[in-house]
């Protein structure tokens, strides 16, 4: 048993090392969306929850765990998608919403509940000047995870990872 | 098998993939490209859902079916979407019009169907409704936006709406056996999700100075599987690639 715990440690460690296709800056656990890693015997069992239903991302990092397991020697491998419970932005880690503001990406603000009460989020902060006077372009940007802001002050457009 | 889900699923799975081709069909017509961009990512959302519907609908028949066989090999026959989701693009209004209306049924339809005693469905809803309630809010926006805006626009938007009412009173028929799911906590009530969805229209139809058409005949028949000249023409569009390569990988 303890071996297996070793090994599932290792795995969690491996699966840190896979990006983000599309915001290469995050890793897959940054953002939150592994849920569970089991295994028996030789097998290996990843539970991810999908950001956006129609997010085409989700089938890359299904592939990308997937690749990077089986270069590291576990060559069976199988990934469960689960919906409930649903995928948050409060689940991404402190340090991934650093990464994301250095990227040049406006993290998610509060709680995803929150959110869609008061609607638009005020005060989102440009990555650029760090000015909070921006103002919201569209609620839906280049990925299905971000809206399109714009900064008032150095006028600036930018991403805004919104809370889902 | 169970049928009722079967059924159940194949209705939302089919109005969101249908849905969701329409506004496909609208990219790079969006009037700036900001709005281009929503529409798109709105349509990529419906396809989500309708994956997930359609998944579930292949799981409970049970036949080695996937989503994309029920998506691909199937006729307009058997398709059971609401004949809102099949209307063709007419301008930006109509467009924005079909959605609202449509938005104003899915989000507390999800909102229902998170308490739902099939557990797949409640999954499916869970994720749903964090997504839909950016569309609601989005094409609610639009509608009071072009309400409010020119008299063009404003003409074009009515028009849209006294065109498309006529659909939207098959989106709460239902038949026995959907009266069964929803009575046993399964899926919400079609009568509760009317009252909230006429109550959501007429406050934002009053909001933009538009005038609720008066009650009139409401046409049916998708649920049967009958629809509107449009829909075979979309779907052979649709349909063709995997049709014309069947095995096709990418
Ligand atoms: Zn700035």
């Amino acid at each position: 048993m303890v071996t297996q715990d070793k090994k599932i440690n290792e795995l969690w460690e491996l699966i840190k090392e896979v990006p983000d296709p599309e915001i290469p800056v995050l890793t897959l656990t940054d953002l939150g969306i592994v849920r569970e890693i089991t295994m028996s015997d030789e097998k290996v069992e990843v539970t991810i929850t999908p950001t956006y239903t129609g997010c085409p991302a989700m089938k890359v990092f299904e592939e990308d765990i997937t690749a990077k397991l089986n270069e590291s020697g576990y060559k069976q491998v199988s990934i469960k998608t689960s919906l409930s419970p649903a995928w948050s932005t409060d689940w991404m880690s402190e340090e991934g919403k650093e990464k994301l503001m250095k990227y040049g990406i406006s993290p998610p603000m509060g709680s995803s509940d929150k959110s869609v009460l008061t609607g638009i989020v005020k005060n989102v902060p440009c990555p650029q000047c760090k000015s909070t006077k921006t103002e919201l372009v569209s609620q839906f940007g280049s990925t299905p995870c971000k809206a399109l802001y714009q900064c008032s002050d150095c006028k600036e457009p930018f991403d805004y990872f919104k809370c889902i | 098998m169970d049928n009722a889900i079967y059924n159940y699923a194949l209705r939302m799975g089919d109005t969101c993939l249908i849905l969701s081709h329409r506004l496909a069909e609208r990219c790079s017509n969006g009037p700036f490209l900001e709005e281009d961009i929503a529409m798109t990512n709105i349509s990529l959302d419906l396809l989500g859902g309708a994956d997930l519907f359609l998944s579930l609908a292949a799981e409970v028949e049970g036949e080695g079916r996937s989503a994309d066989d029920l998506a691909y090999r199937r006729n307009e026959r058997q398709y059971y979407n609401h004949l809102l989701a099949e209307r063709p693009n007419k301008n930006f209004a109509h467009v924005m019009m079909r959605q609202f209306l449509h938005d104003a049924l899915l989000h507390p339809l999800y909102t229902g169907l998170k308490l739902s005693k099939n557990e797949h469905l409640a999954g499916i809803a869970e994720k749903g409704v964090k997504e839909s309630a950016y569309h609601i809010r989005h094409s609610s926006m639009w509608i009071v936006r072009l309400g409010k805006g020119t008299d063009d626009s404003k003409e074009k938007l009515q028009d849209a709406l006294d065109d498309l009412w006529t659909y939207t009173g098959e989106m709460f028929e239902y038949n026995d056996e959907e009266a069964t799911l929803a009575k046993d906590g399964v899926i919400p009530s079609f009568e509760e999700l009317k009252t909230t969805w006429l109550k959501t229209v007429k406050e934002v139809f009053n909001e933009a100075g538009l005038e609720v058409p008066k009650d009139k005949w409401m046409a049916t028949g998708g649920r049967q599987g009958v629809h509107s000249e449009f829909l075979g023409h979309m779907i052979a569009e649709m349909q063709y690639l995997p049709r014309a390569y069947p095995d096709a990988k990418w």
